[in-house]
């Protein structure tokens, strides 16, 4: 399967990743040859055989749904890159901010 | 006697009983020797004032009669990809720029509360995703070992990948033991190609939390060491149950060393044919072959057994690892930590900051892992290769009826020369040959320094043990470490 340029740019758009158009051939080129290479798997057999789903054949032990963190926006915030924490307008206290979404 | 720097972790950790020396003597030394190291780039961080305060620490509890960790006094080197509080983690790459974790990873708190001193964090791949240490943000690291002869005489090589920094710390004697993780490969095969130890336990016997994430059906914490003894202790500090990772399991940590004297007597070994492959250097094929005699010599037979689905599990493993990676990644957005570029629009933004943020390697796998994960494409290649991975573990289940362990090599090559391979992201991948079946199968693996090719470079022999049973794999693992006597010191690279 080759994946042209096309197909790139879809699938770096749903990856939400920016490809400059002039790599575009670069890129598709190494992710058909990645592609071609792991299409070896055709080959083998796999009529009745169950996807594997985990690798450890056990019962997994299970907590109680508990809220056991939480209270904590400072460090929440710590790394964000525009935190507005410490901030004289209350309206820009306490957020994550992001470009604007709505009109 | 020996400089302080040479010691294994438990010749450290008799001296420290013995009080021959202090913990913060044997900080201090290691750190003068980062000092002298710092052109291998072994390290993004080096946190020498938080070691000094902890081996003060240490020797408090030392000199106050309290109870002491496995591993307390003695310093040790953490991958960058383990989040550890208050200390920058990067993971090797530019889109966490600046990242200060307000938490510490579940293994490496139990390696601090075992006593153990952080000296720093060390050099990667970008995010796990290499082998060769050249996918790093923060630049290539330098393997302390250089070719004697041949072709690569006068290069820098690889340390091997993505462990690279933590397996270059130990060889370089800057650290006695350092941790690594180990996807597809990451702990061992940098251990062969630096002539330390390096092990994968099950999946399961480590906790992943607090480690960034790669692919977290394979992702596993190991020690890189340079005895197996050492890989024991050191293992026996990072394991345990821990609720906040579901996959880690609720069994007892068994005392890792305690077979270490046991012998391989009565053992059954398989020696897989299907890992004999085409084009492999005799010297690989040697090397295998003493192994095998070492082990019968002490009592083990040798069987040839097979394991057909080999081959695949390249393949597999570069569909499994890239789709989960794609969407472990996802979380990298600029919106809450990390890099940010900024944007028209929020989509912008996202998109912006990921192409800028990502380096190539790592952006190939997200659009590979996207693109084996999208509509019309999810069965031909995910579930295909989810139904492959059951053969492959089939296939160890079966030879594991017969066979208590298996020998194979750890790479197909000795180190290689930085820069090269770097064309071939496929010809790059093939380093991991012989370790990614048993990841793939959860299985718990080792590399043993087993000798030097003709260049003076140091190779590795590699055991895969039944799931759990890591005492067999250690009292083997003694065995092959006695019988090759491998005590070379690399003449380090500058």
């Amino acid at each position: 399967m080759t994946l042209d340029k096309k197909i790139v740019k879809n699938i770096a758009f749903l990856a939400r990743i920016k490809v400059p158009d002039d790599s575009l051939d670069q890129i598709s080129e190494e992710l058909s040859d990645i592609i071609g290479w792991v299409e070896q798997l055709d080959e083998v057999v796999t009529d009745g055989v169950n996807p594997m789903t985990s690798v450890t054949e056990l019962t997994w032990p299970r907590r109680k749904d508990l809220v056991n963190d939480g209270d904590c926006p400072e460090d929440i915030l710590f790394n964000s890159t525009e935190p507005n924490w410490i901030s004289d307008d209350p309206s820009k206290g306490g957020f994550f901010t992001v470009p604007k979404v709505v009109e | 006697m020996t400089s302080l720097n040479d010691l294994t972790i438990a010749a450290a950790a008799k001296g420290l009983k013995d009080g021959k020396f202090t913990s913060e003597e044997l900080v201090v030394a290691h750190i003068d020797v980062l000092d002298e190291k710092r052109s291998l780039n072994a390290f993004i961080t080096e946190t020498p004032e938080i070691a000094i305060a902890r081996a003060k620490e240490s020797d408090i509890r030392r000199r106050s009669g309290e109870k002491l960790g496995l591993m307390d006094g003695i310093p040790i080197a953490i991958k960058d990809l383990f989040c550890t509080e208050n200390v920058l983690t990067t993971a090797g790459s530019h889109i966490l720029d600046g990242f200060i974790p307000t938490y510490e990873s579940t293994v490496t708190t139990n390696l601090r509360n075992a006593g153990a001193v952080m000296l720093g964090k060390t050099n990667l791949d970008e995010f796990a995703m290499g082998s060769a240490n050249m996918t790093s943000y923060y630049g290539p690291v330098k393997n302390p070992w250089i070719a004697q002869s041949g072709a690569k005489k006068g290069k820098h090589l690889v340390p091997g990948g993505s462990s690279g920094g933590s397996a270059s710390a130990v060889a370089a004697r800057i650290v006695p033991g350092a941790l690594g993780t180990d996807t597809g490969g990451s702990i061992r095969q940098p251990a062969s190609f630096t002539g330390i130890v390096g092990m994968k336990p099950t999946y399961g016997r480590c906790s992943r939390w607090g480690i960034v994430a790669f692919s977290s059906s394979l992702d596993q914490a190991g020690p890189l060491t340079r005895t197996v003894e050492d890989a024991a202790i050191m293992l026996g500090a990072m394991s345990g149950h821990d609720i906040k990772d579901s996959t880690s399991v609720p069994f007892d940590v068994p005392n890792f060393t305690s077979s270490l004297l046991e012998g391989v007597e009565g053992l059954k070994i398989g020696i897989p044919k299907e890992y004999s492959m085409e084009g492999m250097p005799s010297e690989i094929e040697a090397i295998w072959s003493k192994g095998r005699s070492w082990l019968e010599d002490q009592g083990a037979e040798c069987i040839e057994v097979s394991l057909p689905h080999t081959k695949y599990a390249l393949p597999t493993y570069y569909i499994i690892a890239p789709a989960e990676a794609s969407s472990n990644l996802a979380r990298y957005d600029g919106v809450r930590y990390g890099l940010r570029v900024n944007g028209e629009t929020l989509d912008d933004m996202f998109e912006s900051t990921r192409g800028e943020g990502f380096g190539e390697e790592v952006r190939r796998r997200i659009l590979i892992g996207t693109y084996v994960l999208s509509a019309g494409y999810y069965d031909a290649y995910y579930i295909k290769a989810q139904k492959v991975r059951t053969l492959i573990a089939n296939d160890f289940k079966k030879v594991f009826e017969k066979v208590d362990l298996l020998l194979t090599p750890t790479a197909p090559s000795a180190a290689f020369s930085i820069g090269e391979k770097m064309d071939d992201p496929v010809a790059m991948y093939l380093n991991d040959i012989f370790t990614v079946p048993a990841s793939l199968a959860g299985l718990p693996a080792i590399s043993i320094p087993s000798g030097l090719d003709g260049d003076g470079l140091p190779l590795g022999l590699h055991l895969i043990a039944k799931p759990f049973d890591e005492l067999s794999l250690f009292r083997t693992a003694k065995i092959l470490e006695l019988a090759a006597e491998f005590d070379t010191k690399p003449r380090i690279a500058t």
